[in-house]
């Protein structure tokens, strides 16, 4: 194998793996807001035992997040070093700032959270939650900065050898070692035409994520009649911010296709394996794409796409065939990556609502009903959802990038690090998958015994450490 | 001379996040590095909860040193992490075992579960500690660039003696520091034991960095000008005999938390006679200096440089405000309860 693609796979690994955990703590970090604020609005205990109990899930996660995170900051050096030199006048602020800003904040406090229950007040230590929550939210907001300016550049020029050229310049290979963004305007970086959007979206997906695995494990003992008062409880926050951020990620992602659109043709052609460029574009429901041919088989509504783009079935959406081949993305998994994101947010849509509904007929947690247990069977898987969504996105949104690294600037096979061999990278891919599997299991494994173990008794007295 | 550009500010400022990330998580590496000199579980304990709250917040200063090095110095970075490629795959995996060792090891009774996790914290720190001292060997030293100061070495050219001494340095510097850490955090029989670690690593460290200080004075010509050139530096050296010394003195006289500013004290002193034994370079480049990466060559665009200044200025200052803070709260001997790892 070539080192392009090693390189690529070994980013895309540890992104992959790094990604099951941040989501898992900006979802929890609302969460627990939401119990910490309860336990000091009300003083009730129960609140209190609920907030110690999803405490120690997150501790958990938060764990594996640091530990996996670092990679990707020592990645984009070691082995896209050309991508580093290019980017570094920009991509690299944003690094930079979201380790003062977000790292420290969500960390340092993180401490307070975690030990501080008896070494600070309950005020202080539901600050320290809101700021480990709100750390946890920027290092999002500035890593999908830097991720846009990528998918959409701005505020910068480009310049080779110190001259500034225009943007459609030919990089050719010689071209590599000195070619550089250099920053304009600070500000048009930050809001390059998709960071809200994409920022708006990447956090419902994480929200998803935290209110799935309170549902999932409330739905657990709930069925397994264990911890009732805590999970009928945790169910209900879970629960509420999933049918928020559901509804919104339907909003968010509507968004950021629209951005997608505009900025991105070929890519959201790729997505909707859209092929001949017209009005009357179809919206294709699921799908298989035959690229050799130029076609993509499936139902669709004819018209769809063009529609949900421009609100009128006569808008003009650019197809593949349009686009020389050398700047077309892999169709397919575009393709099926973006249509599995789509179906697994509407089953989450469904879902939630399903609980909404079960919610307000006040039979929620009552186990009599048949309709309550499968509700409750289904949520225990449920957690899967958010998160193959959220990896699924990820895919779609990187995979349509190429074969560009900066968009329109630099190509993925450009971003190399030079000096870097094919067989260290496997080397390395190989270390990596086997220090991840094992990490992965003894993370379930964990996370298992955390749940089995349960929680406190609801206004109980509380056992003494181990 | 040095304040009178961004570039020259912002070699110093990335110099205060690698030197602040040397005297932070540096005590955590060498609590890890010390770990089997302790026998019992309980006192096990206490040496994990006693960097418990504070490790992952050390090692973000790491995290903000690299990212500050790509934002300012982007051809430093590129150039360092991609041509020592092995070398820091493999810090990563010391990095990632230290810190699962942490989160994972105090979660089940069993014996064979806390051994194999005391030894991957052990083997953790001692080798991330390790290969942090032969990267920067290697970057004192020199290492082959290309006239794109790309890096023209292979792997094994980076474990010479020199920067093979030079990681050992660093782990018996680290261990210094982790014990002095330590006795401030212990108390009764374990502290006593602890105690009697401080002054052999004393010594131990001492006998190391002469050691590496006189091959740098008969192989690395470079420093040694800069030496001549700069007498100021022999006031740094002053200073950090002063630190070492009132290290034991503090210990003797039961003040545990000035010895461990003391050594605090002698980390950042060693980190700025780096510094300016090294600028303006920042990669020496050796056997071709021209092609030395330098504070001035290696740099983003002023532009970049001074937005960086003000993200720095607004952010450095509360950071060290609710560092401080969260130190300050949990100060003192360490007690295990039911939140303990």
């Amino acid at each position: 194998m070539n080192i392009e693609i090693l390189s690529r796979v070994q980013f895309a690994f540890t992104a992959a793996f790094h990604y099951l955990f941040p989501p898992l703590t900006i979802g929890l970090g609302v969460i627990l807001v939401m119990i910490e604020g309860m336990w000091l609005k009300t003083g009730d205990r129960k609140y209190h035992n609920m907030a110690r109990f999803w405490t120690k899930v997150f501790a958990l996660i938060f764990g594996l997040g640091v530990a996996t995170g670092i990679v990707l900051e020592f990645e984009f050096g070691t082995n896209w070093a050309t991508y580093s030199r290019f980017v570094g006048d920009i991509f690299g602020s944003a690094l930079a700032a979201e380790g003062i800003f977000a790292f420290f904040l969500e960390s340092g406090f993180l401490a307070i959270l975690l030990f501080g229950w008896d070494k600070v007040g309950p005020k202080l230590h539901f600050f320290a939650t809101c700021m480990v929550a709100f750390g946890a939210h920027f290092s999002a907001v500035w890593i999908i900065v830097a991720n846009s300016w990528q998918q959409t550049p701005a505020g910068s020029h480009l310049e080779v050898d110190g001259e500034v050229v225009g943007a459609g310049f030919k990089m050719l290979p010689e071209h590599l070692g000195s070619a550089r963004m250099v920053i304009d305007e600070f500000w048009e970086v930050v809001f390059n035409p998709s960071t809200v959007e994409r920022l708006s979206h990447t956090l419902m997906g994480a929200w998803l994520a935290g209110a799935f695995l309170v549902v999932s494990v409330s739905s657990y003992y709930l069925l397994k009649k264990r911890h009732h008062e805590f999970s009928r409880l945790s169910l209900r926050f879970g629960l509420a911010l999933a049918i928020v951020a559901s509804l919104c990620s339907l909003v968010t992602g509507h968004g950021s296709a629209k951005v997608v659109a505009e900025y991105q043709p070929s890519k959201l052609a790729a997505m909707e394996g859209h092929w001949e460029s017209g009005p009357n574009a179809p919206l294709h429901l699921a799908g298989w794409v035959d690229e050799e041919n130029g076609r993509t088989v499936g139902p669709s509504l004819p018209g769809g796409l063009s529609w949900l783009i421009a609100g009128t079935a006569d808008h003009r959406v650019t197809g593949l065939s349009e686009i020389a081949e050398e700047d077309r993305p892999p169709v397919q998994a575009t393709f099926q990556f973006f249509h599995l994101m789509v179906a697994l947010g509407m089953g989450m849509i469904g879902y939630s609502l399903w609980g909404g509904w079960l919610w307000w007929r006040k039979r929620l947690s009552k186990l009599e009903h048949a309709e309550t247990r499968w509700f409750l069977k289904l949520g225990v898987v449920a957690v899967l959802m958010p998160q193959l969504a959220n990896q699924a996105g990820w895919f779609t949104a990187e995979i349509g990038r190429q074969p560009w690294i900066v968009w329109g600037y630099l190509r993925t096979s450009d971003g190399l690090s030079a000096v870097v061999k094919a067989e260290q990278v496997l080397a390395s891919i190989i270390g990596f998958g086997l220090i991840y599997l094992l990490l992965f299991v003894m993370f379930v494994f964990l996370l298992n015994r955390k749940i089995q173990h349960g929680p406190e008794p609801m206004g109980g007295a509380i056992k003494e450490g181990r | 001379m040095m304040f009178s550009d961004l570039n020259a500010i912002w070699f110093v400022l990335v110099g205060v996040l690698f030197g602040g990330y040397a005297m932070l998580d540096g005590f955590d590496l060498g609590v890890g590095a010390l770990m089997p000199f302790v026998k019992k579980d309980h006192d096990r304990r206490i040496l994990y909860n006693s960097i418990g709250p504070v490790w992952d917040g050390n090692e973000v200063w790491l995290v903000t040193g690299g990212g500050a090095l790509f934002a300012a110095f982007p051809e430093v970075y590129a150039t360092v992490f991609s041509g020592f490629y092995l070398a820091f795959i493999g810090l990563l995996f010391m990095l990632i075992f230290r810190a699962v060792a942490i989160e994972f090891r105090s979660k089940e009774p069993w014996g064979w579960w806390r051994r194999m996790w005391d030894w991957s914290f052990t083997v953790g720190s001692v080798g991330a500690s390790f290969l942090i001292g032969v990267a920067m060997g290697n970057i004192v030293r020199g290492v082959p660039l290309d006239a794109r100061h790309e890096y023209a070495g292979g792997f094994f050219d980076l474990l010479n003696p020199y920067s093979l001494m030079m990681g050992v340095t660093t782990v018996a510097l680290f261990m210094m520091h982790g014990s002095i850490y330590l006795h401030m955090k212990t108390e009764g029989d374990l502290q006593q034991q602890v105690r009697g670690w401080i002054s052999p690593l004393i010594i131990l460290f001492i006998v190391c960095y002469s050691v590496f200080n006189l091959a740098t004075l008969l192989y690395v010509p470079h420093i040694t000008d800069v030496l001549r050139d700069q007498p100021l530096l022999f006031a740094v050296v002053v200073f950090l005999v002063l630190a070492i010394a009132n290290i034991p003195r503090e210990i003797h006289h039961g003040r545990d938390a000035r010895a461990f500013l003391s050594s605090c004290a002698t980390m950042l002193l060693l980190m700025s006679l780096f510094g300016m034994g090294m600028f303006p370079n920042m990669v020496y480049s050796l056997p071709n200096p021209e092609n030395s990466l330098t504070a001035y060559n290696a740099s983003s665009s002023q532009k970049t440089l001074r937005i960086m200044l003000i993200i720095a200025a607004i952010g450095v200052p509360i950071v060290l405000a609710y560092t401080v803070a969260i130190y300050t709260i949990f100060r003192g001997k360490v007690k295990l309860g039911k939140d303990s790892y």
